[in-house]
């Protein structure tokens, strides 16, 4: 691997650029693995890396049915925080927080990570009592989230409106500055070349057709659209297509797959200085480093796997990022697309291993999954290295739909009264 | 924003008149406490999310009000075809 | 100088000059000139700067794909709007444009040392660099990174334009106005369909606009069909989106090409639903790839058509064509034409057609066959280029002040690919044209691939002597993406289009790669020796061109972004200086303070008035449900923890709804009117969803129930009276109803009259005083209340808001569904155990009360906190800990639900969920904020009068 700094890009570049090598070698799939990692994505991709890095696992393929990266790690709004309520949300998203500070590095690829600050917006008396929970709580676990008066809000982020006479004042906020943003290619990419790097294979356009199981059940290998390959350890992080891809080792799981949008605006110099989210009014926002506004839209209401969402969906996303900031009412829309999430009954996502032996799943991030990013990749890596989730995912099994133990931070904090 | 047929109203009218409410055919049982932990988290929780064909439930909530049931294809989301509630599978 | 204007032609209005300023520099055009066309008249070249070397730029294009003439618009105070295409931006009297991206001045622009630089800036390179030192990212790299980026300022007033939105229908939506789309409205016309037109310009037309020969045809054809009633033609409309089911979002610019707009809307929103949509888009040209193709000066051909046949405007007084198809002949032969100098014709192709070499040698132009253009010299206009015969050989200059392009067509597939059409690649044209539909749609015209316009040569780079490698040849211009750099995202291992889009962003800028997508295409398959459908095709993504939020947010903005409900009471607690607060989409009075009362002090003057004579609240946001048939007690019993078969009418039960799951989802106290009628009450955040839980449990779970359920939230105002006057107060207003404690007990409701008006009067408490709720049709709300303000007044009758309910309630450990549970609580965790019929072998979410994880011991209950200090008063959703000293991560056991200072009891009272808590009674527990930590003791949650003696009297 070409060490990327500032003296091999001015080296190159004397040399009109002619002989960077490959980031990652376009592999071809081998007839065995020791492990297999179905979903190219950033999840899949950083569960490849540490598997290689931290468990001595390196005889492993990452199978992409598209190109790495192309899914919902490239169609997401980036925002990276880990101020969650219940205990288990903020250990699993600040142990993710902990790893994206220094990625950079460890990767030696510049993946962006923005320390801009996630403010969320309180809009009624009811958003107060949750976001005060949500700090004292974080507060106890060691995160950061603090309570900024909607003049102290507008102080972080100048084109708030905080007018008492919007339609949804702002009361205050709550504001991690530890929150940010990342850029979300560079994740995958950067992961690709260092797991790459350690001997993984990275084999795109390769969908799983199939997965065979042996006649104790366990898992014997995959089926994929470019042949059979042998391998006893399976993680599966295939975010939107997680159901189909149970399906072939006949696991029905809690999921749902729904459209999500979101969409840019032209690119303007610096106007927006950290990320707001309102979950009342049902917008947030963030300013790329290129300069776009980064809007993230509802979810359309039902299941499809078509990557297309509905004007409306649209229409009431910017209705609420103008209430908002109603400076930006002349900002133009560039872009929108569309991403499949994949949600469980309790929108915490499901990391651990599953009733048949050697299969390993991490889906049902709902929304949420890119900040996860680094921290989803370890402990899928960690789950199949040692056949045992990690304290930190142990939360995070199938059995809560079963018993009861879900995990449920939009219950605790979306309830009227 | 798609179309949808409703059965009652015998319309083609835009999805905002309508709530979506979930997968299709799943029959609260008769007595669930015969039902063990697993069947019973089946029927709360596990949902077919299927790539094609998908039996869903449909409500014109701003229309007649009633529910029913409809097959839509995942992937283009286009419908097969409504049908009332009460109806066998299609 | 270059560009002029020509004496004569054109569509512009030579008697209407209109000043206008570009830069603080005033300038004249006429009436029917875009920004683009105004400048060049008047000499200007240099229209903007690039995003990434900040490289002096001027026009490409005459139309809507045009990437750098990028410029901001100041209409005075809060309508500063940056990124518009001059192309598209249209002169009037007063217009104020200025360029961006540049520091301190177009001409002089600091950040084009990133041009000198350029060698260390190759796509991709952010990924490479800026890593160290780790703490320089944040401070230093990055915000250097973010002002060298961007385009245009933001706005930073608050836009004072009106946005307007519509819904329209029609048979036939036919998108673009050029020939073929009017020859398709035209036929159309002759029917009953109803037809909607479409066309982004301010005029319809097209291509044809700039054919002065179509003109007669045009003015004929747009005759034609403003005559036709059934048809509908909205210029400057941008069908931007194609959406499922043939629904096609279009905005229309309606104010910003006038001097003046007074009130009107600046945009209007058209949602568009149509039967059938025929597509005539047309088709772009496509730019040639070689070094120095971005100079300004340099530009499609068919741009430089338009400027002359259209605007009447020459981009040059001796023009040079670089071509690769016949279409930049015919173009160079209309402006010869027309009077503009032709330097010479530039063709890389061996041979053309024998009859454009005929009308070359009419026109005494120069032509050379087999040659490209290899260079381009000057910085701000074009000089001389510099040409080469392919093979390396042969190279000279020709000294020119304009450059052509012509690299032939890619047809505008950008809405057929919105809606879900297949594309197929047509080798002829080198471009992707439409395939199967997905909807009822078609293509007509160039954008379905019938390009009428000659022959040509498909050729990613024109061939040079020079080191590829060394040179800036650009293909996506707006974001300096160049062929090297798409054969360098090759060469690092990015196959997929997508990558290479993603590592260069090519077709990434505002044009969404219109004159970049297909170059970059056909280098990359060079790049990866593939044949290009092997590589894929990025997707096309509305919006076609940017679109305004203000637009897409139309009418939803303010008072009308969503509705706010109030009651017929609401307009009382306003005069009355109510202060209000937001519940769910309620507007809801929280106290009602006196002159120089705080909030506290309100409350507290509320709280001891209920308690001590009589208070009145607006209970008219509550959800009300009336639930009808022979089956309704069986329904409900179904529905509700609670048994109902029992109830007697003119009675009321609590009842508490769980979701299937088992977690509480709402409360309420109903009563039954009659053995076949209840009055259900629910939350005010609950209403919708409670009726439509109902609904489709009735509907499709238990359908032979015969029970008919109907909202009616709005059709009662309801007033709570409350305290222990309540009855005194009440009694002579009320006919028919004897209110004796005897005759009508706590939890019962009797109909009658007050004041005349039919009432459903309630004998409930929420406050744990002797109350009453009188629900009256809603018109009477305000009347009722006020004659009821006028007879309480003896009794000192005192109007409370959501507030005090608040601490009246949680003196007497009612619970707030939604406060005191956030659905992750069950019947038991609330120790609502009570209110779970025992004896009921089914209920909504009674299974799920029996999984392992809601029977196991140390769940979260809901009791009652006293703190040791009496006058601390917690804060809601503070957290509790067993071990205040432990480190952090602390465990936490818990936090506060609800927090007050009770005047009544003169000191705070609390609840909160506790793990184990119900089994910890008497316990002290730490609850630590910052530089503080509290101790509290768990009790009991009712805190007043736990007898109910104030109750039943």
């Amino acid at each position: 691997m070409t060490r990327f700094s500032a003296f091999s890009l001015f080296a190159k570049a004397l040399g009109g650029h002619k002989d960077w090598p490959e980031q990652w070698p376009d592999a071809a799939p081998k007839p065995a693995y020791d492990a297999i990692i179905v979903g190219g994505g950033g999840h899949g991709l950083g569960a490849a890396y540490y598997l290689a890095k931290k468990y001595g696992i390196t005889n492993v393929a990452v199978l992409e049915k598209g190109w790495i990266g192309g899914g919902n790690t490239g169609r997401n709004t980036t925002i990276i925080r880990s101020n969650y309520l219940y205990d288990e949300s903020a250990h699993l998203y600040d142990h993710a927080v902990k790893l994206w500070d220094g990625l950079s590095q460890e990767l030696n690829y510049n993946t962006m990570y923005s320390k801009r600050g996630v403010m969320m917006l309180a809009h009624n008396v009811h958003d107060i009592q949750s976001f005060k929970r949500h700090i004292h709580a974080n507060r106890l676990n060691g995160v950061d989230n603090e309570w900024l008066t909607p003049e102290e809000a507008r102080a972080y982020c100048p084109p708030l409106n905080i007018s008492p006479d919007a339609r949804y004042p702002v009361l205050g906020a709550a504001l991690q500055r530890r929150g940010g943003t990342a850029r979300h290619d560079t994740v995958a990419w950067g992961y690709a070349r260092a797991a790459a790097a350690l001997g993984v294979d990275i084999i795109q356009n390769c969908g799983v057709t199939g997965i065979r199981r042996g006649v104790d059940g366990a898992v014997e290998g995959v089926e994929t659209t470019r042949g059979y390959i042998s391998c006893k350890r399976v993680g599966v992080s295939a975010a939107g297509n997680s159901s189909v891809i149970m399906q072939m080792a006949g696991l029905d799981f809690p999921l749902e797959s729904y459209p999500l949008q979101a969409l840019v605006s032209e690119p303007v110099k610096p106007t927006f200085p950290c990320v707001v989210m309102s979950n009342t009014v049902h917008a947030y926002m963030s300013q790329s480093d290129k300069g776009e506004l980064v809007i993230g839209a509802g979810t359309d209401q039902y299941v499809s796997y078509s990557q297309r969402g509905a004007l409306h969906i649209v229409e009431h996303t910017l209705a609420a990022i103008c209430e908002i900031f109603p400076i930006y009412r002349r900002m133009r829309m560039l872009r929108t697309w569309g991403g499949i999430v994949d949600v469980t009954p309790d929108r915490s996502p499901i990391l651990g291993k599953t009733p048949v032996k050697g299969l390993y799943v991490n889906c049902g991030w709902g929304t949420g999954g890119f900040k996860a990013t680094p921290g989803a990749g370890d402990l899928l890596a960690y789950t199949m290295a040692k056949d045992e989730p990690h304290w930190i995912n142990a939360p995070y099994n199938l059995d809560r739909f079963r018993n009861g133990r879900l995990i449920d931070e939009a219950a605790a904090a979306a309830v009227a009264h | 924003m798609i179309l949808i047929h409703c059965p009652y109203c015998d319309e083609k009218r835009a999805e905002i008149e309508f709530a979506y409410a979930g997968e299709a055919h799943i029959s609260r049982p008769v007595d669930p406490s015969t039902y063990g932990d697993e069947e019973w988290e089946r029927y709360l929780f596990i949902r077919a999310n299927p790539k094609g064909r998908h039996h869903e439930r449909w409500r014109h909530i701003h229309g007649c009000g009633r529910f029913f049931n409809a097959v839509r294809d995942t992937v283009t989301d286009k419908f097969e075809t409504t049908y009332k509630a009460g109806e066998p599978r299609k | 100088m270059s560009g002029f204007r020509l004496p004569t032609g054109g569509r512009v209005d030579r008697s209407r000059p209109v000043r206008f300023s570009f830069d603080g520099v005033s300038y004249t055009g006429f009436a029917g000139d875009t920004l683009a066309s105004a400048l060049l008249a008047n000499g200007v070249m240099l229209f903007g700067r690039s995003f990434k070397y900040h490289r002096p730029r001027g026009l490409l294009a005459a139309g809507s794909e045009e990437p750098n003439a990028l410029v901001s618009v100041d209409r005075g105070p809060g309508r500063f709007t940056p990124n518009l295409r001059a192309t598209n931006v249209e002169v009037h009297e007063g217009l104020k444009a200025v360029s961006q991206n540049r520091w301190p001045s177009l001409k002089t622009d600091f950040g084009a040392i990133n041009d000198r630089l350029g060698m260390f800036f190759p796509a991709g390179f952010y990924n490479k660099t800026f890593m160290w030192p780790r703490s320089f990212w944040d401070k230093l790299y990055e915000p250097a990174i973010r002002k060298i980026a961007g385009l245009g300022d933001a706005p930073t007033e608050d836009d004072p334009d009106q946005y307007a939105a519509t819904h329209a229908h029609c048979d036939l939506l036919i998108i673009g106005a050029g020939p073929a789309g009017i020859d398709a409205a035209l036929e159309a016309a002759g029917t009953n369909r109803r037809v909607t037109v479409i066309d982004e310009q301010d005029e319809a037309g097209g291509s044809a606009l700039a054919d002065p020969s179509l003109w007669q045809w045009l003015e004929r054809s747009m005759k034609a069909l403003n005559d036709a009633p059934n048809v509908t033609i909205l210029t400057r409309t941008t069908a931007f989106g194609y959406y499922h089911d043939n629904f096609i979002g279009a905005v229309q610019r309606l104010t910003d090409h006038l001097p003046d707009d007074g009130d009107a809307p600046r945009e209007k929103l058209w949602r568009i639903r149509a039967g059938e949509v025929i597509l005539a888009q047309g088709a772009i040209e496509r730019p040639l790839v070689f070094a120095g193709n971005d100079t300004p000066g340099v530009m499609l051909s068919s741009a430089a058509k338009t400027f002359a046949n259209r605007y009447g405007v020459a981009v040059g007084k001796s023009v040079a064509l670089m071509a690769t198809h016949d279409s930049g002949w015919h173009d160079v032969f209309a402006l010869a034409k027309a009077g503009v100098g032709i330097a010479a014709i530039i063709d890389v192709r061996d041979t053309v057609d024998a009859d454009l070499l005929k009308q070359a040698a009419d026109l005494r132009i120069t032509v050379k066959l087999s040659h490209s253009v290899i260079g381009v010299s000057g910085r701000y206009g074009v000089k001389t280029i510099e040409i080469a015969h392919n093979d390396g050989t042969g190279i000279r200059s020709i000294a020119c002040d304009a450059l052509l392009m012509a690299g032939g067509w890619t047809p505008s597939v950008h809405l057929w690919s919105h809606s879900k059409g297949t594309l197929k690649w047509c080798d002829d044209i080198g471009a992707y044209v439409p395939d199967q539909p997905n909807e009822n749609v078609r293509c007509v015209g160039a954008c379905a691939g019938a390009c009428n316009f000659g022959q040509g040569a498909v050729i990613d780079v024109l061939p040079t002597p020079m080191d590829q490698s060394r040179i800036k040849a650009f293909v996506d211009f707006q974001n300096d993406v160049t062929a090297k750099d798409i054969k360098l995202a090759v060469r690092e291992g990015f196959r997929s289009i997508e990558h290479i889009k993603r590592y260069t962003t090519n077709g990434m800028a505002t044009d969404q790669g219109k004159t970049s997508n297909l170059n970059g295409l056909q280098i990359a398959s060079t790049a990866l020796a593939k044949p290009i459908t092997d590589i894929g095709l990025t997707t096309f993504r509305p919006p076609y061109t940017p679109q305004t939020f203000g637009a897409l947010a139309g009418h939803a903005k303010g008072a009308l972004f969503q509705a706010t409900r109030t009651t017929n009471i609401d307009s009382w607690a306003e005069e009355h200086s109510a202060v209000f607060e937001l519940v769910a989409q309620w507007r809801r009075a929280r106290y009602f303070p006196k002159a120089g009362e705080d909030m506290h002090a309100a409350v507290n003057r509320e709280c001891v008035a209920v308690r001590s004579s009589v208070g009145i609240f607006d209970a008219s946001t509550l959800g009300k449900i009336e639930v009808v048939g022979p089956d309704a007690a069986e329904f409900l019993n179904r529905m509700y923890t609670n048994p109902w078969k029992a109830l007697e009418p003119g009675r009321c039960r609590y009842g508490l709804l769980l979701k299937e799951d088992g977690f509480i989802t709402d409360d309420g106290v109903s009563a039954r009117l009659a053995p076949d009628r209840f009055h259900l009450t629910t939350t005010t955040g609950g209403a919708a969803r409670v009726l439509n839980m109902m609904e489709d449990y009735l509907q499709t779970e238990w359908p032979d129930l015969n029970v008919w359920l109907t909202s009616t939230t709005e059709q009662y105002a309801v007033i709570a009276l409350q305290g222990p006057n309540a009855r005194k107060l009440l009694e002579p207003l009320v006919e028919g109803i004897d209110l004796s404690a005897e005759a009508f007990p706590h939890m019962a409701i009797r109909e009658g009259a007050i004041c005349g008006i039919p009432t459903r009067l309630f004998r409930v408490s929420f406050t744990g005083e002797l109350g009453f709720e009188i629900n009256v049709p809603t018109a009477y709300g305000r009347a009722l209340w006020e004659r009821i303000m006028a007879e309480g007044d003896r009794y000192d009758i005192t109007p409370y808001g959501t507030e005090t309910m608040h601490v009246l309630r949680a003196e007497k450990g009612f619970i707030i569904v939604g406060q005191d549970t956030d659905g992750t609580v069950t019947p038991y965790d609330a120790s609502l155990d009570w209110a779970v019929g025992k004896k009921k072998l089914d209920f909504v979410g009674k299974r799920s009360l029996a999984r392992p994880d809601i029977v196991a011991a140390g769940r979260k209950q809901l009791v009652g906190l006293l703190t040791d200090d009496p006058n601390v008063v917690l804060e809601e959703g503070a957290q509790i800990v067993a071990d205040p000293n432990q480190p952090i991560p602390m465990k936490m056991i818990g936090h506060v639900t609800s927090s007050y200072w009770s005047a009544t009891l003169g000191r705070s009272i609390a609840m909160a969920l506790v793990a184990g808590g119900q089994d910890k009674m008497g316990e002290t527990l730490h609850i630590p904020m910052p530089g503080k930590t509290h101790t509290a003791k768990i009790s009991g949650m009712v805190f007043y009068d736990p007898q109910g003696a104030r109750l039943n009297v």
